[in-house]
């Protein structure tokens, strides 16, 4: 199976400076319940991981409540990202170009793109986070429901709610590194956040960073016309 | 004053008195770190349940109901006379009543055992919990849920190795047998103890209870019982309720009492190095982004990008395809 390298909706608007399509607006809003409901899960389970979090209970109006509201916000996550993930799994299959672009790990971290492979709308970067949430988010769902006492405390034998339990906490703290490393990410790269936030980004960051995909936008003819 | 009380079947004092037990008397307190020493200790205590000495009247569960003043709903018989089925928010003690074949006699044996909260001095309930104070241990050995601290998380469920703990679907809070501390601090020994017609139940200082104990298996020792013993499991560091078994070679046959109880070596790394290790990595994960986002310089798009944008959109065919440029993506 070929990875997809334009997806529906992705177009070329010239200007100064061009812009590129990179996000509908459903796909933004989704992506911000995404991250919202990601950062208050994330908030809400370290209160109970470690003694010296609990003040986070704060924020949630107290322990019985952080407790109480944490798989419903975990549930919303689940959703959102699925929605999200069937949207994007096919442009984040793993290609020859990610070797290559992965082997140069050094122009990579200085931020030397000139010196890396031409990529599509997604690097072999973006493609681990993509899937390391979506496997995290998965094993996330299934521990986390079979510790959700209030419903399914009868549901399961109390070792496996304690396996459920150390798994849950270990897929919670390598998802929190990734979401760190995501964020971190789309900070450092300028201009990125603004498809987040509107959905486009300028024509230089798409022929920096996702030249194929700007290269195969432009060949496709996906341009509206100059204004 | 003598710090606690020394049996369960005296009168209570009559005049008034304060709670002997407080915080000042906390050994541990669930997710505290630091717990300023107790400046006393006080004598610890003990319940001893002779298993051979029950008849099944469940006058204990009475009167632990009663004193608790718990509601359980009125049961319905499956034809054993275990009842309420389970222990529950509403039911600390549960007498489970077992039917053995001893195999080396053939007889039938009817085996009753008090279940209920053992008081571990290393009680796996208190190490699981996530909520400061919700669990604490007083000095003479008494493990006790705090409710206006609990969470109703249900880490303590997964702590103890003897599944006492029970969540209440009304208010989400723990509950278990407290071994009547409210009674321990004014002088009295627990409810159950003291309503037990053969004294199967008694309670005492646990040296106390541990010489009685001996009595009591000897005489059981003298009456074919070779393998009479005290439960006083050490996995946990010994227990604030003792058993004395008629068989003590093999606990698991009351009603799946564990052989050998100890904290779950699954608990024991979720709570241990998980915790440690976790808030490491995530440290320097934040840490690592934070100096590399000072450090580091940004990776900014530069006006030769945007004039290649421009051309590249201008005339695609027209400019140079890159390393594998018009390749199509093959996967790995
Ligand atoms: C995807 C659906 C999820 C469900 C159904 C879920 C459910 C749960 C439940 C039931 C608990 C026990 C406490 C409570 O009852 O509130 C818990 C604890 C926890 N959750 Fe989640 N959760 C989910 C996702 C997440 C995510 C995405 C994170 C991290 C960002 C996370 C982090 C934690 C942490 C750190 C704990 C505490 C573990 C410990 O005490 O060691 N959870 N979760
Ligand atoms: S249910 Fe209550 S007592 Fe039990 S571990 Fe959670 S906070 Fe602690
Ligand atoms: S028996 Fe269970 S609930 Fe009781 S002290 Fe031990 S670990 Fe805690
Ligand atoms: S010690 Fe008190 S709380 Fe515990 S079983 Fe006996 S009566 Fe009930």
């Amino acid at each position: 199976m070929k990875a997809e390298r334009v997806q529906p909706g992705d177009a070329i608007h010239p200007g100064n400076p061009i812009t590129v399509n990179r996000y509908g607006p459903a796909a933004r809003a989704n992506h911000w319940i995404t991250a919202v409901s990601l950062i208050l899960l994330a908030l809400s389970g370290l209160a109970l991981f470690h003694p010296s979090l609990f003040f986070l209970t704060g924020l949630f109006g107290g322990g019985q409540n952080t407790r109480a509201w944490h798989p419903y916000i975990g549930v919303v996550l689940f959703v959102s990202f699925f929605i999200f993930f069937a949207q994007l799994w096919r442009a984040n299959l793993p290609t020859r170009t990610d070797v290559q672009w992965l082997s140069h790990a050094k122009d990579i971290i200085g931020g030397h793109d000139e010196k890396l492979p031409e990529v599509g709308k997604y690097n072999a970067g973006q493609k681990f986070i993509f899937w390391a949430m979506a496997g995290l988010i998965l094993l996330l769902i299934v521990t986390g429901v079979i510790i959700w006492d209030q419903y399914f405390g009868a549901a399961t034998a109390v070792q496996t709610k304690r396996y459920a339990v150390l798994i849950h906490s270990i897929c919670a703290v390598l998802i929190i590194c990734v979401f760190i490393l995501h964020v971190y990410a789309g900070i450092w790269t300028r201009g990125t956040i603004r498809a987040m936030t509107r959905g486009t980004v300028t024509g230089g960051w798409a022929y920096r960073h996702h030249r194929k995909w700007l290269r195969d936008l432009a060949g496709r003819g996906r341009q509206t016309p100059a204004e | 004053m003598m710090d606690s009380p020394r049996t369960a079947v005296s009168n209570p004092p009559i005049q008034p008195m304060d709670s002997n037990l407080g915080e000042r008397d906390l050994i541990r307190r669930s997710a505290t770190a630091s717990l300023p020493k107790p400046e006393r200790q006080l004598t610890p205590v003990a319940k001893l349940i002779d298993v051979s000495k029950c008849i099944g009247c469940k006058a204990c569960q009475s009167a632990c109901i009663e004193w608790n003043d718990t509601h359980p709903a009125v049961g319905e018989n499956v034809g054993v006379y275990t009842n309420p089925h389970d222990l529950s928010e509403n039911m600390f003690t549960l007498m489970r009543f077992t039917e053995w074949v001893n195999p080396e006699t053939d007889n039938l044996e009817w085996l009753i055992r008090k279940d209920g909260c053992m008081h571990c001095s290393d009680p796996g309930c208190l190490k699981a919990c996530p909520a400061p104070g919700a669990i604490v241990q007083y000095s003479n050995g008494i493990v006790d849920f705090v409710h206006e601290n609990c969470i109703g998380c249900g880490y303590c469920v997964k702590g103890c190795p003897f599944n006492i703990p029970r969540i209440s679907k009304t208010d989400r809070r723990a509950y278990k047998c407290t071994l009547c501390s409210d009674r321990v601090a004014v002088g009295q020994g627990p409810a159950c103890a003291k309503a037990c017609p053969t004294q199967a139940i008694v309670f005492g200082t646990k040296e106390d209870m541990k010489k009685h104990a001996d009595e009591r298996i000897a005489d059981l020792k003298s009456r074919g019982y070779a393998n009479a013993g005290l439960y006083d499991p050490p996995g946990v560091g010994g227990t604030h309720v003792m058993y004395v078994l008629h068989h003590n070679d093999k606990p698991h046959i009351y009603a799946d009492l564990p052989d050998q109880p100890k904290i779950s070596a699954v608990v024991q790394s979720w709570k241990g190095v998980t915790k440690y290790a976790g808030l490491a990595v995530m440290g320097l994960a934040a840490a690592g982004s934070i100096l590399h986002g000072i450090l580091g310089k940004p990776n900014r798009v530069t006006d030769e990008d945007e004039e290649g944008a421009e051309k590249l959109t201008s005339n695609p065919s027209a400019t140079d395809p890159g390393a594998d440029g018009h390749r199509p993506e093959e996967r790995v």
